[in-house]
């Protein structure tokens, strides 16, 4: 089964380049021929003259970013994009929300279906959709919001993933929060699951564990791309008897989703390091198990080599972050002797789920992306709500001094769309909180 | 990609204007090296082909034939417009781009926004409605203008409700200069503050630049270059002051001053023009920085000055940029934004300078910035991959601070101690369509204005404690 990406806006646009390239080349190293097989399935068709395309529309409201991903993936001479699957417009939207949802989403409505129809036609089963992009800007946030929800009319039954990129905290659009609160408040309402990548987590990883000394968003799409690449490459399931699994989106909403309440997925996986050591490091499963299971409970989303022990942090206490469910995939040498239990302890879950409904592992003996071993977490769990917490409070502080208010209301969106935002995050806030 | 026009109104408007043209031309001659019309281009030049004899312009994608800038230019003498259209930019205008008189405003606003403002307003409507037909999708109107005279000060916001009348959508940013306080204009305070409660009222954004400041910058960087500080030496004509490498010969007096206005507009428009990892439109910067309509003040500051001929450039220099952006020496108007209160603050970066160069100077100087309570991360950030010529990599705050506040508040005081008076009163009462109520309208306006820059002033250093939180039912 394939999957159709939708990459909207600057961000959108950039991170997803990384992905494909990320895949591509990951599938060709495959030293199995049904995992690259499958790879290539999902991700890409080929065309007349044989070349790799990815299974992706391009969409942006400028032009400028579009055509540096579709020339950065011909350079690749491995994949490229459709040449007719993108579509740009001659100004962006300006990073307000309203200007990308009230206006160039409904204009450009009609196009943009159209070819999101063409990718999901060339697909022999579609798996489902995922939209990729931003919540700070205008065209990733309000355009990628506006056309969820079509995706959602014209695809009722289908998956529906959508990669989120969260801000620098310390800001880098000053409307940040007011676009990640109306994005996710709508978007809580469309989509199956929303997976987040926050800018600050994944720029620490690149500084403290990549060592990059000067860290482009090039360094940083990276990190996400592999990140996201281990949770959608193809991997058995428990139940797949040897078969991969056939539906990356499907499998990992039934895993991870299954409350409308929680949503909200963050994904973490080591080792990470610079390629340059790949070769000369060696790990155990159960030193990354353990290592792993620690960044769980601590939610600290990157390894930091020193933590407190387990038994000085008590498994209730402050800081401790609960699971709803939690997916596990593995990847590398000698995966089937790698042990488990330690993410089936129901003390690290809520109590109203059994252990048995919230863990699901997934595996796979192909090396990832040159990495003998890999463990990847997705994770529904209290690890977002810091982060959404802070959003959420600096857009209300600004929003009681109606600050930036007027270039909302400009392109429809009142007050009163406002707070029924507020609201509705609010309530997951607590929802989350109160997962215990 | 969008195109922009620039309006350029007055002595002073057409002085800084051709600066402006001169230096964009070099920028693109610089980056464009294969000689084909490209987007980038496209944004204020049109490409027209001359065996064509209706002038029309050719596609994006072509070879370069006549470039035509994307400009409507003012001026109510003949003097500065005829000086330069027998100069080397001539062929970047045609002459149904021009607007001139004879006689002048006489340093008279009411002159300049009343008699000709009406005389030629459908003349002028016609000539922006030209420039906007040549355009794809017209994004941004930059005017050009200064504050103290009578053309651009009374005809330049003539034109501004023009704009905003024929062309709602249409962002309209306009670069005023303001009078030093010896300025040789004595009538200067009058023609400002009628001129600001109009920017106040129609413009989207107001970048105000001082004349003294510029006086500041090229002083200090000619002090440099001749030998400043012994043993340091600076890279020759990688000043913002330069215009090295352009059309023009030899410098006349403002040049060197107008310079610096130029490059504030080429890198404000930069991001917009070339690729980057983190791009920023136009239609970002009122977003990001207005966060209330008549708080549409922009205090630039632009960094480097110029570059030291020594290569090596360690990481301590490229944060010598961030920390210079916010000195007080490199702001564009006098002001002091680290002691005033930020509503907001865009950094436009150009050059090889990366997103963690950026997050590490913003964590650096953040501690030391005052930030209004309610946008305590108020950052704008953009990477754009072009650096200006002679530099490595370039630096555009843009602070919507309350240090705006002393220079408005001067230019009341100046004008209150004419109108107390009713010094050179009737020569703007003469003028037909003026009347006194104009003046104290203008002057209302500016003080509420100063209101309102005092009660943000007035939450400065307190602790505000957070909005209180929805509580939902559950
Ligand atoms: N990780 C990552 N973040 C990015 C990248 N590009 C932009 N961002 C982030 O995205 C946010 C800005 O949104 P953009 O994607 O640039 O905006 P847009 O969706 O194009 O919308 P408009 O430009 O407003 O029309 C900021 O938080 C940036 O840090 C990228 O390549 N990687
Ligand atoms: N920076 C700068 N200021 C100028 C220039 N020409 C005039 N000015 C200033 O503009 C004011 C006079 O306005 P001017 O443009 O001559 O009047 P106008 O032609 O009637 O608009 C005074 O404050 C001058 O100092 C110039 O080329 N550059
Ligand atoms: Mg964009
Ligand atoms: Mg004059």
């Amino acid at each position: 089964m394939s999957v159709v990406t939708v990459q909207l806006g600057q961000c959108g646009n950039q991170v997803g380049q990384e992905l494909f390239d990320v895949i591509c080349s990951d599938a060709e190293e495959g030293q199995k021929k049904t995992y690259s097989a499958g790879s290539f399935e999902r991700f890409f068709h080929q065309n007349a003259h044989g070349d790799l395309v990815a299974r992706a529309v391009l969409i942006d409201m400028e032009p400028k970013v579009i055509n540096q991903s579709m020339t950065k993936a011909a350079k690749s001479g491995k994949w490229r994009y459709g040449e007719a699957s993108h579509f740009s417009q001659s100004q962006g939207s300006g990073n307000n929300w309203a200007n990308g949802y009230c206006v160039h989403g409904p204009r450009n409505r009609d196009v943009v279906e159209e070819l999101v129809r063409r990718e999901v036609e060339c697909c022999d089963r579609l798996a489902g959709l995922m939209a990729m992009m931003s919540v700070a800007g205008g065209t990733g946030s309000g355009v990628g919001t506006y056309i969820t929800q079509c995706l959602r009319d014209l695809h009722p039954k289908s998956f529906i993933l959508n990669h989120l990129t969260w801000p620098y905290r310390t800001g880098e659009v000053i409307v940040q929060n007011y676009n990640s609160v109306l994005t996710l408040a709508h978007l809580y309402q469309l989509s199956d699951a929303i997976l987040v990548h926050e800018n600050d987590t994944v720029h620490k990883i690149c500084s403290q564990l990549l060592n990059i000394k000067q860290i482009s968003f090039s360094d940083v799409n990276k990190v996400i791309a592999h990140q996201l690449g281990s949770v959608l490459q193809p991997a058995f399931t428990a139940d797949s008897h040897g078969v991969y699994s056939r539906n990356p989106l499907g499998e990992l909403v039934s895993a991870l989703a299954c409350h409308p309440e929680y949503k909200l997925l963050s994904v973490c996986t080591i080792p990470q390091m610079p390629s340059s050591s790949i070769a000369y490091s060696t790990f155990s499963w159960p030193g990354l198990l353990k290592h792993m299971r620690q960044m769980l409970i601590s939610n600290s989303k990157m390894e930091e080599g020193k933590f407190c022990s387990e038994r000085t942090r008590s498994l209730t206490g402050f800081g401790f972050n609960r699971s709803l469910a939690n997916l596990l995939i593995l990847r590398g040498k000698d995966v089937y002797c790698a042990e488990t239990g330690g993410f089936e302890d129901p003390d690290l879950y809520t109590s109203w789920l059994s252990s048995e409904e919230s863990f699901t592992l997934w595996k796979s003996p192909v090396l990832f992306n040159k990495y003998e071993k890999s463990v990847t977490l997705v994770s529904n769990s209290q690890a977002l709500l810091r982060p959404l917490d802070n959003m959420v409070r600096s857009a209300w502080n600004m929003f009681a001094s109606r600050a930036y208010v007027h270039q909302y209301t400009k392109f429809g969106i009142s007050e009163e769309d406002f707070l029924d935002s507020f609201t509705s995050l609010e309530q997951v806030i607590s929802s989350y909180n109160q997962l215990c | 990609m969008t195109q922009s026009v620039v309006v350029q109104v007055g002595q002073c408007g057409n002085q800084v204007g051709f600066r402006f043209w001169d230096l964009a031309l070099r920028e693109h001659t610089h980056v464009n090296k294969k000689g084909l019309y490209d987007e980038a281009l496209s944004s204020f030049f049109r490409n027209v082909d001359s065996r064509n004899s209706d002038g029309r312009a050719c596609g994006v994608g072509g070879r370069i034939q006549n470039l035509k800038a994307r400009a409507v230019l003012v001026d109510m003498e003949e003097g500065v417009v005829n000086q330069i259209l027998q100069g080397p930019l001539r062929d970047v205008f045609d002459s149904t781009q021009l607007l001139t008189d004879v006689s002048g405003s006489g340093n008279n606003w009411a002159v300049g926004h009343m008699t000709y403002g009406s005389a030629y307003q459908e003349q002028i409507v016609d000539k922006l409605r030209k420039a906007a037909e040549h355009c794809d999708c017209l994004q941004c109107f930059f005017l050009i203008h200064s504050m103290g005279g009578g053309t651009g000060s009374g005809l330049g916001t003539r034109v501004l409700s023009l704009l905003e009348e024929e062309f709602p959508e249409v962002c309209r940013i306009v670069t005023s200069i303001y009078p030093s306080a010896e300025d040789d204009v004595i009538t200067s305070p009058y023609n400002s503050v009628l001129a600001m409660r109009e920017l106040t009222e129609h413009a989207d954004c107001v970048l105000p630049v001082e004349n003294q400041s510029l006086v500041d910058i090229v002083n200090k960087i000619k002090h440099m270059s001749h030998g400043g500080k012994p043993g340091i030496s600076i890279k020759r004509d990688s000043t913002i002051i330069s215009g090295q490498g352009g059309l023009s010969g030899a410098e006349k007096p403002f040049d060197a001053m107008n310079n610096i206005v130029a490059n504030l507009l080429l890198n404000i428009t930069s991001s917009a023009r070339f690729e980057g990892s983190l791009n920023m439109d136009l239609n970002e910067i009122a977003m990001n920085l207005v966060p209330f309509p008549h708080l549409h003040y922009l205090v630039p500051s632009l960094t480097p000055l110029y570059t030291l001929s020594d290569v090596s450039v360690p990481t301590r220099r490229l944060d010598q940029m961030f920390s210079d952006a916010f000195s007080k020496n490199h702001q564009l108007i006098r002001a002091d934004p680290k002691h005033s209160l930020y509503m907001a603050c865009a950094l436009m970066v150009r050059g090889h300078v990366q997103v963690s160069d950026l997050r590490r100077n913003i964590e650096r100087l953040r501690p030391t910035l005052p930030f209004v309570s309610w946008n305590q991360e108020g950052w704008k950030t953009s990477l754009c991959s072009v650096p200006p010529v002679g530099h490595s990599h370039s630096l555009l705050a843009l602070a919507n601070n309350t240090c705006v506040k002393p220079t408005f508040m001067e230019l009341r005081e100046r004008f209150t101690k004419l109108y107390r008076k009713k010094a050179h009163l009737h020569h703007y009462l003469h003028v037909e369509g003026m009347e006194q109520s104009w003046f104290s309208e203008a002057i209302t306006s500016l003080s509420s204005l100063i209101e309102e820059y005092n009660h943000l002033d007035a939450t400065k250093g307190k602790l505000m404690p957070d909005a209180p939180r929805l509580s939902i039912a559950r």
